[in-house]
C-alpha cells in the first residue's frame, strides 16, 4: 500500500470497500447497467430502422426529382370482366418538355418499364425490364460490374442489346460471365453487354422473402419501344387490363440540392397544365429523406428520454444505497476525521465508490447493449446499427450519473462533525 | 529538542465545553485554564465523567469549546479553518481513542498508516516506518491481520502504532493500558518513556495510580475542573 494519497489509492480504497458486499454493489449496478444497455440498444434499433430507409430514399438520388406515371383512381374501380385498354401517364412529350424547359435541370433519363419474360436457355425469369438510356446510371449512381451500359450508340441504332442486374446475370448464368450471351427478352434475342452491381454491397441485404424476382433487365429505350410497342397486357385477377403508357419514370438530375424543391414545383405545375387527369407523381427524395431524418430525431428524442428514465432510477439507486453506506460508515468517517482526513478526502472516497459502481454498470451495460442488438438482428431480423457515439454517450451518462447521485451523500458524510461521528455506533 | 522544552504547546484560556441534553446542561469542562508545554508527559486522572475525554478531544482539535479560547503549537485553532485543523491533526498530533477506532476493513499495517495518507505532503518512508512501529509495538508478525482478528490488547497496540506513525509533537493516549496485562502495559510505558526522553509531549489519560505515577506529572480533574496538579519526580524521589 502506497503512502501517497494519489487516486489510485483512493480507487483501491472504494473498489475494496464495494467488495466488502458484493450482492449490494451488483444489485445497485443493475439499475445502471440496465439504463445504458437499453440506451445503446434502443439507439442501435431506431438507428438500424432509420438507416434503412434512408439508404433506400439515397438510392433514388438527392439530387433527383422523379416524375412517375400512376393509374388514376376512376380507372382502378372500372375493371370487371371487360377487356379494355387504359391510356394513361407521362408521356414522351412530357420528358421533352421537362428536358428542354428549366435550366437547372442537367439530365432528364426516360424509363419504361416492359412486361417480359427474359430467358437463356432453359432458365426463366420476370424480371423488371427498363426501357431507358445510357445516362440512367449517371443518374441512379448505379455501378457496372462487368462490361458496359447502354450507349447513345445503342439508342441511335436501336440495337438489340441488354444490360442486367447482378441478381439477374447471376440467375441466368450462374457459373459463366453473361457477356455476349444472347438473352430472349418477350421473343427477341438480346445480346448481353454489361453487368451492374447490385443496389445494396453484396451480403449487406439478404433476400426478402415474398419477392421471387430481383433485379432488373435494361434495354435501349427505342428498340423496347420498336419490338414490343406501348400497350401492355396485364393479367389482373381473372381481368385481362391492357395498359398504354409511354413513359413509366422519368428521372430528373438537377445541378443542385437548393433547385431541387423548386424543379420539383415547377414540373408538377407543368404536369398539372398538360394532364386533364392526375396521372402521375412527383417524388422528391431530398424531401423523403429530410422527413426521414426529422422521424429519426423525433424517434431518438423518445426513446432518449425512456432511456434517460431508467438511466434516473439506477442513479437514484445509487443514491439510496450510498447514503445508507455513509451512515454505516460514519465511525469510520469520524476515525478518518480524527487521523487528519480532508472534507475533501472523504467526498473523494464515497464519491469514487459511486463512480465506480456506476462506471462499473455502465461498462456491463454497453456490453449489454452491444448483444441485444446483435440478438436483435439475428433473432427479428431488423436490421440494427450501433454508431461509435452510442456506447461513449452512454458511458459518459453513466459516470456523470455516478457524479451526480453520489455528490450528496459523499457530502453528508464529510460534513460531518469528527467527535459525532466517533461516538456512532 | 532541549530549546524547545520551556515553548507551550497547548494552551487553554477559560475553555468551557457544555453538552445541553434537553433541559440540564453538563459542563463536561468549566472555565478550565491550564498550559502543557513541550517535553513534558503528564498523566490525566479523575473519577468517570469528570471531563478528562472532553479535553483530550479538544486538545486534538477533533472538538470545538463552547466557550473560551486555546492555542496549539501556538497557533489560536479558532482562526484555522477545516483543512488546517485536519493538516494540524495529521502532522503533530497523535490520538490514542479510549476505544481503540481501527478501521475495521483495513489490516493492521493500513490502519497505523492511515494518518500519513492524509498529509498534504506524505513521508517518502512511510511504510517502513510503520512496520517498524509495529515491531516496536509487538505486532510484527501480524501486519495483515484484521481488526476483528485481534485481541482487544492486540487492537490497542495496533491503535498506538498508528499514533506514532505520523511522529507527532503531541501524544494523547486516552486509557492506552487499560486492556492490557501488567507485562505488556509495562512495555507500553516503556515505549512512552522513550518516546519522552525523545522530547514528544505526553498526556496519559489513565484511572491507575501506578501508571499515572510513571508519568513525570499528574493533572486530577474533577467535575470539569482541575482539582490538583501534583510533580511526581518529588513522590518519588
Ligand atoms: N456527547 C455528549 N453528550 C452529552 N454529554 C456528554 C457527551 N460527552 C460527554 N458528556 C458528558 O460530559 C462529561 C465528561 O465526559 P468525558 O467523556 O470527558 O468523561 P471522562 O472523564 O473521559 O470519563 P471516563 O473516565 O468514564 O472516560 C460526562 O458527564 C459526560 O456525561
Ligand atoms: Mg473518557
Amino acid at each position: 500500500m502506497s503512502v501517497k494519497h494519489g487516486l489510485s489509492g483512493v480507487v483501491r480504497l472504494g473498489i475494496q470497500s464495494l467488495l466488502l458486499h458484493k450482492l449490494r454493489a451488483i444489485l445497485t449496478m443493475l439499475g445502471v447497467l440496465f439504463g445504458v444497455a437499453s440506451v445503446i440498444a434502443m439507439l442501435a434499433i431506431g438507428e438500424g430502422a432509420s438507416a434503412e430507409a434512408q439508404e433506400q430514399i439515397r438510392q433514388l438520388g438527392s439530387q433527383n426529382v422523379i416524375l412517375r406515371s400512376v393509374k388514376p383512381p376512376e380507372d382502378l374501380r372500372g375493371g370487371g370482366e371487360t377487356t379494355r385498354v387504359s391510356s394513361y401517364g407521362l408521356t414522351t412529350s412530357d420528358f421533352e418538355r421537362v428536358r428542354d424547359t428549366f435550366p437547372a435541370v442537367v439530365r432528364t433519363v426516360p424509363v419504361r418499364q416492359l412486361q417480359q419474360e427474359v430467358r437463356l436457355e432453359e432458365r426463366v425469369l420476370n424480371p423488371r425490364v427498363l426501357g431507358t438510356d445510357a445516362q440512367y446510371v449517371n443518374v441512379t449512381g448505379r455501378k457496372v460490374c462487368e462490361g458496359r451500359f447502354l450507349s447513345d450508340q445503342d439508342q441511335a441504332a436501336v440495337s438489340n442489346v441488354c444490360v442486367l442486374g447482378y441478381e439477374v446475370a447471376r440467375f441466368l448464368s450462374p457459373f459463366e460471365s453473361s457477356l455476349g450471351k444472347s438473352i430472349k427478352v418477350g421473343g427477341e434475342y438480346f445480346t448481353c453487354v454489361g453487368v451492374l452491381l447490385p443496389r445494396v454491397p453484396l451480403g449487406s441485404d439478404p433476400a426478402q422473402p415474398g419477392v421471387e424476382v430481383t433485379g432488373e433487365v435494361f434495354v435501349p429505350l427505342e428498340t423496347g419501344r420498336s419490338w414490343f410497342g406501348d400497350t401492355q397486357v396485364k393479367i389482373r385477377s381473372g381481368s385481362r387490363e391492357m395498359e398504354e403508357v409511354q413513359l413509366h419514370e422519368i428521372y430528373v438530375q438537377v445541378d443542385s440540392d437548393e433547385h431541387v424543391t423548386l424543379v420539383a414545383d415547377a414540373a408538377k405545375e407543368m404536369l398539372k397544365r398538360q394532364h386533364k387527369q392526375k396521372d402521375w407523381e412527383v417524388v422528391v427524395p431530398l424531401e423523403l429523406l429530410l422527413q426521414a431524418e426529422k422521424t429519426k430525431r423525433t424517434f431518438n428524442i423518445v426513446l432518449g428520454s425512456i432511456a434517460a428514465i431508467s438511466l434516473l432510477v439506477g442513479g437514484i439507486g445509487i443514491m439510496n444505497v450510498m447514503l445508507a453506506t455513509v451512515t454505516e460508515r460514519t465511525r469510520e468517517i469520524g476515525i478518518r476525521r480524527a487521523l487528519g482526513a480532508k472534507r475533501r478526502h472523504i467526498v473523494t472516497q464515497f464519491l469514487v465508490e459511486t463512480v465506480v459502481l456506476s462506471v462499473g454498470g455502465g461498462l456491463l451495460g454497453i456490453a449489454l447493449g452491444l448483444v441485444i442488438p446483435a440478438g436483435v438482428e439475428h433473432w427479428a431480423k431488423m436490421k440494427t446499427v450501433v454508431t461509435p457515439d452510442a456506447p461513449i454517450l452512454a458511458f459518459a451518462i453513466s459516470a456523470g450519473v455516478g457524479v451526480v447521485f453520489g455528490i450528496y451523500p459523499a457530502w453528508r458524510a464529510a460534513a460531518m462533525d469528527p467527535v459525532e461521528a466517533l461516538r456512532h455506533e | 529538542m532541549a530549546g524547545s522544552a520551556d515553548l507551550p504547546v497547548a494552551e487553554l484560556i477559560d475553555v468551557t465545553r457544555l453538552y445541553k441534553m434537553g433541559a440540564n446542561e453538563v459542563r463536561a469542562l468549566d472555565r478550565f485554564s491550564f498550559t502543557f508545554r513541550a517535553g513534558e508527559y503528564w498523566s490525566i486522572m479523575g473519577s468517570s465523567g469528570s471531563g478528562k475525554s472532553t479535553l483530550l478531544n479538544l486538545l486534538g482539535c477533533i472538538d470545538r469549546p463552547t466557550t473560551g479560547a486555546y492555542r496549539i503549537k501556538g497557533e489560536d485553532t479558532q482562526t484555522l479553518d477545516d483543512d488546517e485543523l485536519s493538516e494540524l491533526r495529521s502532522r503533530h498530533i497523535g490520538f490514542v481513542f479510549q476505544s481503540y477506532n481501527l478501521i475495521q476493513q483495513l489490516n493492521v499495517l493500513e490502519n497505523i498508516l492511515v494518518p500519513l495518507i492524509y498529509q498534504d505532503d506524505p513521508p517518502e518512508d512511510g511504510e517502513e516506518r510503520a512496520r517498524r512501529l509495529a515491531q516496536r509495538v509487538g505486532l510484527g508478525d501480524r501486519l495483515d491481520h484484521k481488526p476483528t482478528e485481534l485481541s482487544g490488547g492486540q487492537q490497542q497496540r495496533v491503535a498506538i502504532a498508528r499514533a506514532l506513525v505520523n511522529d507527532p509533537t503531541f501524544v494523547l493516549a486516552d486509557e492506552a493500558t487499560g486492556n492490557l496485562d501488567s507485562k505488556t502495559a509495562k512495555e507500553i510505558l516503556d515505549l512512552f518513556d522513550e518516546l519522552h526522553a525523545e522530547g514528544k509531549t505526553i498526556l496519559l489519560v489513565t484511572h491507575e495510580p501506578s501508571v499515572g505515577l510513571r508519568a513525570q506529572k499528574t493533572l486530577r480533574l474533577k467535575d470539569g475542573r482541575i482539582e490538583d496538579v501534583r510533580d511526581n519526580r518529588a513522590v518519588v524521589a
